[in-house]
């Protein structure tokens, strides 16, 4: 008994094993023509564009096609700059301007290149008790109607891009969420925030592709869609390797080269139609 | 840089300490009596209930959040009470996790003199609480320090507490939620600051437990 028991462990570990080397490294079956010399780029990017999937359907291809690694680190985009300038990426994909700007004006980053956009939707319950669908035309009209119906709203609280372009809205009149019961910091990332929402019957900011890719869990429709204050846009920066060290700058270009090449955009153009009907993510052209 | 934030700081920390007063508490008024037991009483199926209590000893605080949030879910079986992301719900996670961790530990303490407690008790011809209470005082300065074993899980979990308790600020933040969120929003050294800030309340939490097992003893 005590034997086939040791077996039985010996042939789970084993598999285990296997499994892991399965998905590790970018495997036998790809054999680009030429290794890049430092072929790990690290990218740290914000949970929208991550958690939404995007990455992970275009970064094969340009690994497959260059042969490069590519290692995302996702975090807000607070976190995801200050990986950067702790030296800790090669380059960033975040959203929110001021802090980009900042980045790269304290010689972290080499230049910010306007990727994509998207826009920002006002997501709340089905009942709309705050009457956003009829009332509103853009996202600042919208937040007066919730603080004078004091709905529940809950908000990021992370200083994560979503939370930044949250702020920016409300303006002069960010609620106090010391005083104020209806206005909820939750401090979490956007699918937990998305989750409360849904819980509570609140309204909540949400770039448009977190939504939809968490939409069928969620007790919660789109109330306001594209105001003309609700654009998010999405940056591209490669670290400055006179700044920092060890910046794979190389493979930071390649990268931004294909992000903002022709099989990258065709492939951004048609991410989501398929399953939500419309893209989730626009080219910016030049 | 700790000061500029006094008030939120100060309100972080008696959130926390309720939530670890609390589940402490019952998860020892409950656990303690069942270690006791474990050791002192016979019964079929025992060899089953202490495999089962170390396994859930090892039980994930993620998994321990997720089941407690099923349960308080607005559709769940316990939905109608409206407790999700409460300072309750998060002690109902904490005891979940940490009842185990005191069964298993008192009942490893009781063992240790469980026999001559026993032959004590047969002597005396205790009854069951009057046994329960011999072995309870008897240990009470090991005790001790299986209470602040489950204090100290309790005060530094923070996978079940952010999933059940939701992180809202002036509510439901603890310590090891905030530190997470400073955390996430790249402030890396003031997260830092708060989790010496953690370190120094646990350490005063050593310390006034000393002092009262210490003066129990005397």
């Amino acid at each position: 008994m005590k034997k086939l028991l040791a077996v039985l462990l010996a042939l789970t570990m084993l598999f285990a094993f296997a499994a892991c080397g399965g998905n590790s490294a970018t495997d036998g079956n790809v054999t680009p023509d030429n290794v890049p010399a430092n072929p790990v780029i690290r990218m740290s990017t914000t949970t929208s564009v991550n958690d939404s999937g995007l990455l992970p359907y275009l970064l094969p291809a340009f690994e497959k096609a260059t042969g490069y690694t590519v290692e995302v680190q996702s975090a807000g985009t607070g976190a995801a700059i200050q990986k950067a300038v702790d030296g800790n990426a090669d380059l960033i994909l975040v959203h929110s301007k001021a802090s980009e700007e900042t980045f790269v004006n304290d010689g972290y980053g080499v230049e910010r290149i306007p990727f994509m956009y998207n826009f920002f939707v006002i997501v709340g319950p089905a009942n709309d008790p705050a009457g956003i669908k009829d009332g509103a035309e853009n996202a600042a009209e919208a937040f007066s109607k919730i603080a004078d119906t004091k709905s529940t709203f809950i908000s990021r609280g992370d200083e994560s891009g979503t939370h930044k372009a949250e702020l920016k809205i409300w303006g002069d009149n960010v609620p106090d969420s010391a005083a104020e019961q209806w206005y909820i910091n939750a401090g979490q990332g956007m699918g937990a925030c998305l989750t409360m929402a849904s819980e509570k019957g609140a309204y909540c900011l949400t770039d448009k592709a977190t939504f939809l890719s968490n939409k069928a869990e969620l007790d919660l429709e789109i109330v306001l869609a594209e105001g003309d204050d609700m654009k998010n846009t999405y940056s591209l920066i490669e670290c400055n390797p006179e700044k920092l060290d060890g910046i794979n700058i190389e493979g930071a270009k390649a990268l931004i080269e294909w992000l903002t090449g022709d099989e990258a955009s065709a492939l951004i153009a048609k991410y989501g139609e398929e399953e939500y009907g419309s893209s989730l993510f626009y080219l910016i052209k030049e | 840089m700790l000061l500029s934030m006094d008030g939120e700081i100060l309100q972080i920390i008696g959130v926390t300490l309720r939530m670890s007063f609390f589940s402490t508490t019952i998860s020892c008024l409950i656990g303690m009596p069942l270690g006791v037991i474990m050791t002192s009483s016979s019964f079929r199926g025992k060899r089953t209930i202490r495999k089962i209590i170390n396994t859930l000893m090892g039980l994930p605080p993620v998994v321990a959040g997720l089941i407690v949030y099923l349960l308080f879910t607005k559709y769940g079986p316990l939905g109608s009470f409206g407790m999700l992301f409460t300072v309750e719900v998060m002690v109902v996670a904490q005891c979940l996790l940490i009842t185990p961790v005191v069964i298993s530990l008192t009942s490893g303490v009781c063992s240790v003199n469980g026999k001559s407690l026993l032959e004590t008790a047969k002597g005396l011809s205790f009854g069951k609480i009057k046994t329960m209470r011999l072995f309870l005082s008897q240990n009470r300065i090991a005790l001790s320090s299986v209470m602040l074993t489950a204090f100290g899980r309790s005060i530094a979990e923070v996978g079940a507490v952010s999933i059940v308790g939701g992180n809202i600020q002036w509510k439901t933040r603890v310590m090891t939620t905030a530190i997470m969120l400073e955390t996430n929003k790249g402030n890396f050294e003031f997260a830092l600051a708060l989790g010496i800030v953690l370190l120094i309340i646990s350490f005063a939490v050593n310390i006034l437990a000393s002092l009262l097992t210490r003066e129990g003893e005397e």
